[in-house]
């Protein structure tokens, strides 16, 4: 097991590089010359001189690629355009205020989308499973920022959360409970409608199996047959679903974090994109694909632990 | 008058290679047929039986490429398959044809019955076009289907009578030699003995040659000229239908054959217990491969590999590869 | 014959699927004697496995047995509750499948899979049942079992599966045990290793087996009774060396003559023409008359009952009623076969 983790965790290499590669194109793949579109229309040639000089940009493409690598590895992701802090301790007071956005988003959709998948494949074609198949089938049509401007208008408009959600902390987080669950429901909802009906399909899939058919042969009852036979196979392509989920809470932080006002890297992200702050950019991508590759190594181990046919080594 | 050799395989071997490894390198290989050598005559019905992982299967989609073989040849009418280019293959795919066990998955759902037919006559080109859906329906009335069922889907079928679809495919384009893969296993019994006995019709009829591939010894008793015994890529024994059946040499044979039940609650059972399973094809045992089973086994099995020998006793064409052969008594397994 | 343990009395059972409902069994009744083996025959349709999933009231969700009794000790299984029957399955009866590769789950060891009845039904700790699984792979021939009782079924031969579902099956000492093509799935070698141990355990337990089977040569060499069933309904039940001695009804000796043997040469079979009817368009008369070539008027307008002759042979054909309305000799499968009442 070990050895599946330490082997797995080498095999994030050459992704990340990928990964890292895709980023620092990023300076070079924008149209013109990056340090004039950083620094603004009105600009003089000295600025973007200077600006060149300070992100290297003469240098041979290689050697830009080699500097910027060799500081990443030291935990130097560059310093901020815009107010010329470095971007690591920009990323570093936000990390987490995205990272519980996600991870509570997710604990919120397995914990929905399981319960309704599981009632949902049990009682399947009774009045549950469709009434719960039709709320899914909204879950899963609303786009996060809609169901987020319409849960500020009823909760914080029409109620008295307002000042609370929208009042800017340092972090903007996490002072009360009110501030997180909102963004968490107008974020989590989606997933919680793709793990429900995954989970449908795959135990009503598991439920005609004939190891299930044995399992009522023995006499033992519904509910282990249902919780323990059935439900311990049918998490398996569920618990990729989750960590595919968990990938897309972190992208739909960007807009979440936006409209609720919180101070994360999501919003890090869209401001930087907006004043053209790149090494900002290119550091909040780096950190949230290593959190994503990290997430799916998670998924992939906890595989072994459901699934004692997957062979890891 | 001296039979003609149809089909030659020599040496045939087939080697699946398993990947694994961070890199997916090759590091092992499933040995699934391993240098085997047989005949078969035109007009007769040879048959290959064993059990499962025997390479029996395999051994069929070899000689038509359907995958590549390792190594051997295969020489049809003369003619090394192997060494023809793809497309000069597809000339002779319709002297050669195959069925398999479960029509439908060979067959496309979409097409009714005198579509399937009359597509396999235009890929190889057999018949001219204005007669194709004539030659379909006297096809569909050879394999006894009724003409009416012409414009129909496999789907509104039974078992059976998808498997005559699957035969009035083989012999659209006229084949020499069908090779018929557990083409029977999945029938019902009193089904199965219906297309046995169109098998042995068209046989006569159109002088037929069956490269038959099965499990069922019942069967093969019945529709075999000769047979070869199979048991973990390689073949224990080869010979007529009724030295194999009434005399086998080779302890596998022996109980395979006692291990099948009888039909008859008052027959005498000679029963041979087979311990344990089949080993894993992918290392295979030293020596002789039935040895790990063999209730007879010596040190030499395990050392030294036995070739296909007509022993005293054999008639001509029966071989067995077994060391000690002789030193088993007829009644003692 | 000895006192019947099991009787199963007019069952019917239906499935309802989108074209209607569809009579899967239609009025089967046998008795299961104690500590003998009976089997039940037939081919792919002819309600043979319904019938077992029944007994112990297994049925998928769209199945429902709608008449009849299953009397167990004098008990109808049929009107037991849910519950009560939970207290039934994997205890007094249990039941093993034809596919040992899909009837055990995969996440779990096979050790806690034996457990799991014993705890259930015999009031077992975790500890006694892992000890109890041991002994119970022992008994069923699986070599070392105090290591294979912590190993996943993926990690066994089907075989070695088989064997498995065989001490799952007896673990809490059934006196009944259904064997739904336990071997059907296995080869020939293998097959006879399960046969025998079935015997073995049988002669030591004293337990009685229904043993569901298309293969006649199986039902020769374990059955003591025999059911066989076409399209729905018993037409013939009786000892196993008369059936296959001198079958009466005619789809029996069809089928026997179907069946290519490797033990003895024969002339070209001569197999029973045509399929086995459609469920939704079952014949009025006898379900075997349009494929029967003895049929006669009253079989294509009439069902025959399934009736008890001198023989002790139960048999389900006009041919051996005061009805018969046909030929006084018939010629069946190259058989002959006198009219008689």
């Amino acid at each position: 097991m070990t050895k599946y983790i330490v082997r797995r965790l080498l095999q994030m290499i050459p992704v990340l590089i990928g990964v890292s590669i895709l980023v620092f194109s990023l300076m070079h793949l924008i149209p013109g010359n990056a340090a004039q579109i950083m620094a603004g229309e009105g600009a003089s040639p000295e600025t973007i001189k200077q600006l060149e000089e300070k992100l290297g940009l003469n240098d041979p493409l290689v050697v830009q690629y080699g500097k910027y690598m060799s500081r990443v590895v030291q935990g130097d992701l560059g310093d901020s355009i815009r107010n010329g802090r470095p971007v690591i301790e920009e990323i570093k007071t936000r990390f987490w205020v995205t990272a519980e956005l996600a991870i509570y988003s997710t604990i919120l959709a397995v914990f929905i989308g399981l319960i309704a998948g599981i009632v949902s494949a049990v009682r399947h074609y009774t009045w549950a499973d469709v009434s719960i198949m039709i709320v899914a089938l909204f879950g899963l049509s609303m786009p996060n920022f809609w169901l987020g401007l319409v849960l500020i208008q009823w909760f914080a408009v029409g109620g008295d959360w307002l000042p609370e959600i929208l009042k800017m902390r340092p972090s903007g987080w996490g002072e009360s409970w009110r501030q997180v669950v909102l963004p968490v429901i107008a974020l989590g909802t989606g997933g919680a409608a793709i793990i429900a009906r995954m989970t449908r399909s795959s135990m009503l899939e598991v439920i005609g199996q004939d190891y299930i058919r044995t399992a009522r042969a023995k006499g033992v009852s519904e509910r282990v047959v249902i919780y323990r036979h059935a439900l311990k196979n049918a998490l398996i392509p569920v618990i990729t679903v989750v960590g595919l989920e968990f990938g897309a809470f972190l992208g739909g932080a960007v807009i979440t974090e936006t409209i609720f006002a919180i101070n994360g890297m999501g919003r890090l992200t869209i401001q930087a994109i907006q004043q053209r702050d790149f090494p900002v950019v290119q550091g909040t991508v780096l950190v949230l694909s290593m959190l994503f590759v990290f997430v799916n190594l998670i998924v992939d181990v906890s595989y072994r632990f459901l699934n004692k046919r997957i062979d890891l080594n | 008058m001296a039979k003609k050799e149809l089909l030659k395989v020599e040496n045939l071997q087939q080697y699946f290679p398993i990947k694994g490894g961070i890199l997916g390198r090759t590091v092992n290989h499933v040995k699934a047929v391993d240098d085997i050598s047989f005949e078969v005559f035109e007009g007769e019905t040879v048959s290959i039986v064993g059990e499962s992982g025997c390479g029996k299967s395999t051994t069929g989609r070899a000689i038509l490429r359907l995958n590549e073989p390792t190594a051997g040849k295969v020489t049809y009418d003369g003619v090394d398959l192997a060494s023809l280019s793809t497309k000069e293959m597809r000339k002779y795919r319709k002297d050669l044809q195959i069925i398999f066990q479960d029509p439908y998955a060979s067959i496309n759902p979409r097409q009714t019955v005198s579509e399937i037919l009359i597509e396999a006559m235009e890929i190889q080109n057999v018949v001219p076009k204005k007669d194709r859906r004539a030659r379909a329906i006297e096809l569909m009335k050879t394999v006894g289907l009724n003409e009416h069922q012409a414009d129909r889907y496999p789907h509104e079928f039974s078992g059976g009578q998808r498997q005559r679809v699957g035969i009035a495919r083989a012999l659209s384009v006229n084949p020499k030699l069908i090779i018929a893969d557990e083409a029977v296993s999945a029938l019902d019994v009193s089904i199965q003995a219906q297309v046995l006995n169109l098998l042995k019709k068209l046989q006569k009829d159109f002088k037929l040659t069956y490269l038959f591939i099965s499990h069922d010894l019942g069967v093969v008793r019945h529709i075999s000229d000769r047979v070869i015994v199979m048991y973990l890529g390689k073949i224990v024994e080869i010979g007529d239908r009724v030295s194999i059946f009434d005399n086998p040499k080779h302890p596998y044979t022996k109980a395979l054959l006692s291990a099948i039940p009888v039909p008859d609650p008052t027959a005498e059972k000679h029963h041979v217990p087979l311990q344990g399973d089949v080993p894993s094809p992918i290392n295979p045992p030293t020596g002789c491969r039935f040895h790990t089973r063999c209730p007879f086994a010596q040190e030499r099995c395990r050392q030294e590999e036995p070739v296909l020998t007509q022993h005293d006793g054999m008639t001509e064409g029966h071989t067995a590869a077994c060391h000690f052969v002789n030193d088993l008594q007829p009644k003692s397994i | 014959m000895s006192e019947p343990i099991l009787r199963v009395n007019n069952l019917r059972t239906s499935f309802f699927t989108d074209d209607g409902e569809v009579k899967a069994v239609d009025g089967v009744t046998f008795d299961v004697p104690k500590g003998e083996t009976i089997g039940i025959v037939g081919e792919s349709g002819s309600g043979k496995s319904i019938t077992s999933l029944s007994i112990l009231r297994l049925l998928a969700s769209n199945g429902k047995i709608m008449g009849g009794e299953i009397l167990f000790k004098g008990e109808d299984l049929v009107k037991k509750s849910e519950k009560e029957m939970r207290n039934v399955r994997g205890n007094a009866i249990s039941m093993i499948f034809q596919e040992p590769m899909t009837s055990l789950n995969p996440v779990f060891t096979v050790g806690y899979q034996i457990s799991e009845a014993l705890i259930k039904h015999k009031k077992m700790s975790k500890k006694q049942a892992h000890a109890r699984s041991i002994e119970l792979l022992e008994l069923v021939g699986i070599p070392s079992p105090e290591t294979r009782v912590d190993n996943y079924p993926h990690e066994l031969s089907g075989g070695m599966r088989q064997r498995v579902m065989i001490a799952m099956a007896l673990a809490c000492d059934p006196e009944v045990l259904i064997a739904d093509e336990p071997t059907t799935a296995l080869d020939v070698t293998i097959q006879a290793q399960i046969l025998t141990l079935m015997k073995q355990l049988q002669e030591r337990i004293g337990m009685s087996i229904i043993f569901i089977t298309h293969d006649l040569g199986v039902v020769a060499e374990t059955c003591d009774y025999v059911a066989v069933m076409y399209a729905g309904q018993i037409v013939e039940y009786s000892d196993v060396v008369s059936l296959f001695k001198k079958p009466s009804h005619p789809y029996t000796i069809g089928l026997l003559n179907s069946l290519p043997r490797h033990d003895i040469d024969q002339d070209e079979l001569e197999p029973i023409l045509g399929n086995v009817p459609s469920v939704h368009d079952m014949p009025t008369g006898c379900r075997f008359a349009p494929r029967c070539p003895a049929a006669s008027d009253i079989c294509r307008a009439k069902m025959p009952e399934l009736v008890k002759r001198e023989n002790g042979n139960d048999i389900r054909c006009w041919l051996y009623t005061d009805e018969w309305d046909g030929e006084k000799e018939v010629d069946l499968y190259g058989q002959k076969r006198i009219a008689q009442s």
